[in-house]
């Protein structure tokens, strides 16, 4: 742990350039709050006439977690990305606004104080992994224990006694009382040991093989792990009955082999296989048929009346075509009338009151999240921190295309939920954890380098932060275009490689996150 | 990696935009569609939920909606169902809606164009959205006088105001409680709905806009306008009145009430023969005039269409084919026999238009749409529909029916200190062996009219075969008259 951690030595080096004050944070943090304070109100007033018991509660914590982690990350970030905290809290507090009006209106399993609570637990995890969590690159080292995290967690919800089956899926566990979505921290473990392992692994993968039709070819014992992954994400599909979690995993991990490789190869044949996949276990296998049914064919009235046919979909449609262009406002549609409308089928809901306008609004914040997500990627200057930070953005992008795409019929619908607004614990945990990451990476990307001119050796020698790499961007080395925010290239090699690529050898550097050298790293 | 990174976030702008592309597909162009799914329950939990406007006559709501703790929310009552069921309709989860709940109801629940400005307000402010108001033109008065002096009988009652084509009062009988049918209960409603369906009196149907009649002796009317605006004839011209009348081509001979001759002479003014409701005189005045002229000057009275008031009338009928008509089917149609059939409305236009110096006014019931804040949204003003007659024929035909009700048929409408101007009728239907409808029309004051009226009253109500016009449907319109003139 000491070599990312905090010491002293980095201290030094940091740039004595003033740090950025993060007002541009604080205002648009005043709007999503206003936005969602202001949702509460209006909420109640049109439920039940008055300004609901727990306006002032919600109002005050949600504000408080906003102040919170936008001074943590002024002492501890301060140069992370300023927009992605506003619109996760506005994202988070509409989510908050939707779930309380359910409840209001007497909704069944709607409940508002239990997601303020685990809003705050999650705001608190993310304030304390910014806040202790230094280097991104520390995360390196858990790769494989990231690797065993990642399977458990998805084969948990196949054990009996605590797995559950909710709408067909078998995605949940019950441990204590508390239901958990095993999947949505499986979705970060994963992302770690695929960077991890992609980092190291990248050339074997890349450059070997032939190339056919204009396609370079992976070698045929270089698929073991894409094997290995693919038909995990099946077994999920069968077992699991969930497309959208299988379809999550294995989407995560083409992209980043994809990224990692820079390979189209890797693409189509991940494509392939995974579609090959879902068709033969929709014939196969009854209850994946059904549900492709009940996706191509939700209007249809035998299924529409069917046990577990399409009754939800048909309902939440329903309530998004009632929604039209502006919504019906804060608590004047009946977005009740669909099952789950305070988890699964939030979209719908918000859709129903807010409307396409509110919808697109919506979408185009969760793609802001998502493009400083990438664009952190792009910044940042290590490997495993490109990967991990591509990884964790595409993988929310991917979330959100599952879930909505489901409800709005462009995929077959899923069990998973939408980041930061649906109802549920561990949904909300998870993303406020990956915010957490993005953030953290956010800031070692954006964190002018106190760089040593070429040839001198930085004060605090290699292991030290920030820990100065030349072109991180894999894709071009050696070529003329110099990575964002790196004055000097080429000058890995005299402070220390990270990228294992971009400065000098990778079988020999020495991985700072484990201290060994990286050729040891290998599956 | 860069360059895979710039791709790979054109992937998440090309994912992004698909689920743009969905949601707008289902949001706004597929919406109707969907909103239309019988399925979909929330276009009448919306309906339903909503604060609907009230529907308001003389400063009072006759039917509002109360909010109610069920799963809509809201429930529609009506205070005096019966009485004003023929123009509020009803508002029926299980049967949908009628007359003005159905003709205003984008006002009534606030959806209508028009009031856009108050859903963006209500938007803005998070204010619970309000239906408008919709005040009928009827007066309560007169809506009660129709009401109580129908009794029991079987009928309707339309009251106008000549001047300008407003409705006052608009009473049919037997009625409904529309309250039996605004049950949120389907079951409720549905058999409330299918009792009154059954129900060989009809109460469903509003009898004084939706049913057509035998006009019967007050289509005479309808003949002497069309022979006084032909220039062929005044009120002075003597034309033939035996005590019967073989119909032309047939053997069937036509006499006149109880049998009675209408003139020693044999003939009569056309005056007089209008005055006593002579049926043989008309019958030959219907022949020298026509088919062509009789429904030409109908029409420009109102027959062969239906009216807006905003809900749809049944349209009064000369002929469905005038062009084929025989002799004797035109004679008869003189007297307002045959082929001829008018709503009680239509009956109440021509007295109205007479009344009007000939000139024929738009019916309309709703005066003034106000929204949640009493803001006016929409007025109704005053629609002519042309001329029927000239101001002179108009002035000589109230001349004739002043002298009905001074000393004719219509005696027992006659209103102390105020002149009277009408028309009885007695009119015959289907195989004869059912006592005649029997009806009155007329307006007063004949030198400055405020009301006109129609009554009929159905198979001679109380007083059966016995029963005309005169016995029992003049005093009715008399009981209205008052009501409308000393309100």
């Amino acid at each position: 742990m000491s070599a990312a951690v905090e010491t002293p030595a980095a201290r030094q080096v940091e740039p004595t350039e003033r740090r950025p004050a993060r007002l541009a944070e604080l205002f648009l943090l005043i709007l999503a709050l206003a936005a969602g304070i202001g949702a509460f109100a209006m909420v109640g007033r049109s439920v039940t006439g008055e300004l609901p018991g727990e306006f002032w509660p919600v109002s005050l914590l949600l504000t408080a977690i906003g102040v919170a982690a936008h001074v943590v990350l002024r002492l501890r970030a301060p140069w992370a990305d300023q927009v992605i905290l506003p619109a996760v809290v506005l994202l988070n507090g509409l989510g908050l606004a939707m779930i309380l009006r359910l409840e209001l209106a007497g909704m069944q399993g709607a409940d508002a104080w239990s997601q303020m609570m685990y809003t705050a637990l999650g705001a608190v995890i993310a304030i304390l992994v910014v806040w202790f969590l230094r280097d991104h690159r520390w995360i390196r080292k858990l790769t494989y224990t990231a690797m065993l995290v990642g399977l458990g967690l998805v084969v948990l919800p196949l054990l009996p006694v605590i797995g559950r089956e909710i709408n067909g899926a078998r995605i949940w566990v019950n441990i204590a009382g508390f239901s958990l979505q095993p999947a949505e921290f499986a979705k970060i473990a994963f992302a770690i040991f695929f960077a991890g392992y992609l980092v190291t692994n990248r050339d074997t993968l890349a450059l070997a093989g032939k190339k056919v039709l204009g396609l370079q070819l992976p070698r045929i014992r270089d698929l073991g792990p894409i094997i290995i992954v693919w038909a995990a994400s099946l077994a999920v599909l069968v077992f699991e009955r969930d497309l959208g979690t299988s379809l999550l995993f294995f989407g995560l991990f083409v992209a980043m082999l994809y990224l990692a490789t820079e390979r189209f190869s890797w693409v189509l044949i991940g494509l392939v296989l995974f579609a090959a996949g879902a068709l033969v276990a929709a014939s196969v296998f009854p209850h994946v048929g059904a549900r492709m049914d009940v996706w191509l064919h939700p209007f249809d009235n035998e299924l529409y009346n069917a046990a577990g046919g399409s009754y939800q979909i048909v309902q939440g449609t329903f309530a998004l075509a009632a929604g039209g262009l502006f919504g019906t406002g804060w608590g004047e549609g009946y977005p009740y009338l669909v099952p789950y409308a305070f988890s699964d089928f939030i979209y719908s809901s918000l859709g129903e009151e807010l409307g396409l306008t509110g919808l697109l609004a919506i979408l185009l914040t969760y793609l802001l999240i998502v493009q400083r997500g990438l664009r952190t990627a792009v910044a940042v200057r290590d490997g495993f921190g490109k990967l991990l930070a591509g990884g964790l953005a595409f993988v929310m992008a991917l979330q959100l295309f599952v879930v909505v795409g489901g409800i709005t019929r462009i995929i077959p619908l899923t069990g998973l939920t939408l980041p930061f607004m649906a109802q549920g614990g561990s949904s909300l945990l998870a993303n406020w954890i990956v915010i957490a990451l993005l953030l953290r990476i956010s800031d070692n990307a954006r964190r002018p380098s106190a760089l040593p001119m070429r040839g001198t050796v930085a004060q605090g020698g290699p292991m030290h932060d920030p820990i100065v790499v030349g072109a991180a961007d894999g894709s071009t080395p050696g070529a003329g275009t110099p990575a964002a925010g790196t004055p000097v290239r080429r000058s890995a090699a005299a402070v220390g490689d990270v990228s294992g690529r971009d400065g000098g050898q990778p079988t020999e550097a020495i991985d700072p996150a484990t201290g060994r050298p990286r050729g040891g790293e290998h599956l | 990696m860069n360059t895979t990174l710039r791709r790979l976030a054109s992937v998440v702008m090309v994912m992004f935009l698909a689920l743009m592309v969905s949601t707008t597909w289902i949001q706004f162009f597929h919406a109707d569609e969907l909103n239309s799914d019988t399925r979909n329950i929330r276009s009448i939990y919306a309906e339903y939920g909503r604060a609907r406007g009230p529907i308001v006559v003389g400063g009072e709501a006759v039917a509002l909606s109360k909010p109610v703790d069920d799963e809509f929310g809201y429930q529609r009552e009506y205070t005096n169902g019966k009485l004003y069921s023929p123009l509020t309709g009803f508002f029926s989860l299980a049967n949908g809606t009628t007359a003005i709940e159905h003709a205003e109801n984008d006002y009534l629940n606030g959806q209508a164009d028009a009031l856009w400005v108050d859903r963006l307000q209500n938007l803005l402010t998070g204010r619970d959205p309000e239906g408008s108001s919709v005040e009928l033109t009827v007066d309560p008065k007169a809506q009660k006088a129709a009401w109580d002096a129908l009794g029991d009988q079987r009928g309707a009652v339309v009251a106008l105001d000549p001047k300008t084509g407003a409705i006052l009062a608009m009473v049919s009988k037997p009625s409904f409680d529309p309250n039996d049918l605004a049950s949120h209960s389907t079951k409720e409603a549905s058999e409330a709905y299918t009792k009154l369906l059954n129900n060989d009196d009809d109460p469903l149907v509003s009898r004084a806009t939706a049913t057509s009649y035998p006009p019967g002796s007050t289509f005479k009317l309808v003949t002497t306008a069309t022979a006084l605006e032909s220039g062929d004839y005044t009120p002075d011209t003597v034309i033939d009145a035996p005590s019967t009348y073989t119909l032309t081509g047939t053997k069937t001979q036509v006499g006149n009430f109880a049998g009675t001759s209408c003139a020693s002479a044999g003939e009569m003014t056309l005056a007089d023969a209008l005055r006593i409701s002579c049926n043989t005189a008309f019958l030959g005045l219907g022949g020298d005039l026509g088919a062509d002229a009789l429904d030409e000057q109908s029409e420009k009275f109102g027959y062969g269409s239906g009216y807006d008031i905003p809900f749809r009338t049944a349209a009064s009928q000369y002929d469905a084919d005038p062009d084929s008509m025989n002799t004797a089917q035109v004679e008869l149609s003189g007297i307002g026999q045959g082929s001829v059939t008018a709503t009680p409305l239509q009956v109440a236009m021509v007295s109205a238009a007479i009344a009007n110096g000939g000139e024929v006014m738009q019916p309309y019931s709703v005066d003034t749409v106000r929204d949640p804040q009493l803001e006016v949204v929409r007025e109704t003003s005053p629609q002519s529909l042309g001329n029927a007659v000239s101001e002179k024929t108009a002035s000589q035909l109230t001349d004739m029916m002043k002298s009905v009700v001074e000393s004719g048929s219509g005696t027992s409408a006659q209103i102390s200190g105020v002149t009277v101007a009408g028309k009885t009728g007695t009119a015959q239907h289907g195989d004869n062996s059912q006592p005649p409808h029997v009806w009155f029309t007329g307006f007063a004051p004949a030198e400055d009219p405020q009301v006109a009226v129609a009554v009929v009253v159905e198979n001679g109500g109380d007083l059966g075969a016995s029963a005309t016009g005169g016995s029992v449907s003049a005093p009715i319109a008399k009981a209205v008259m008052e009501a409308v003139l000393n309100g």
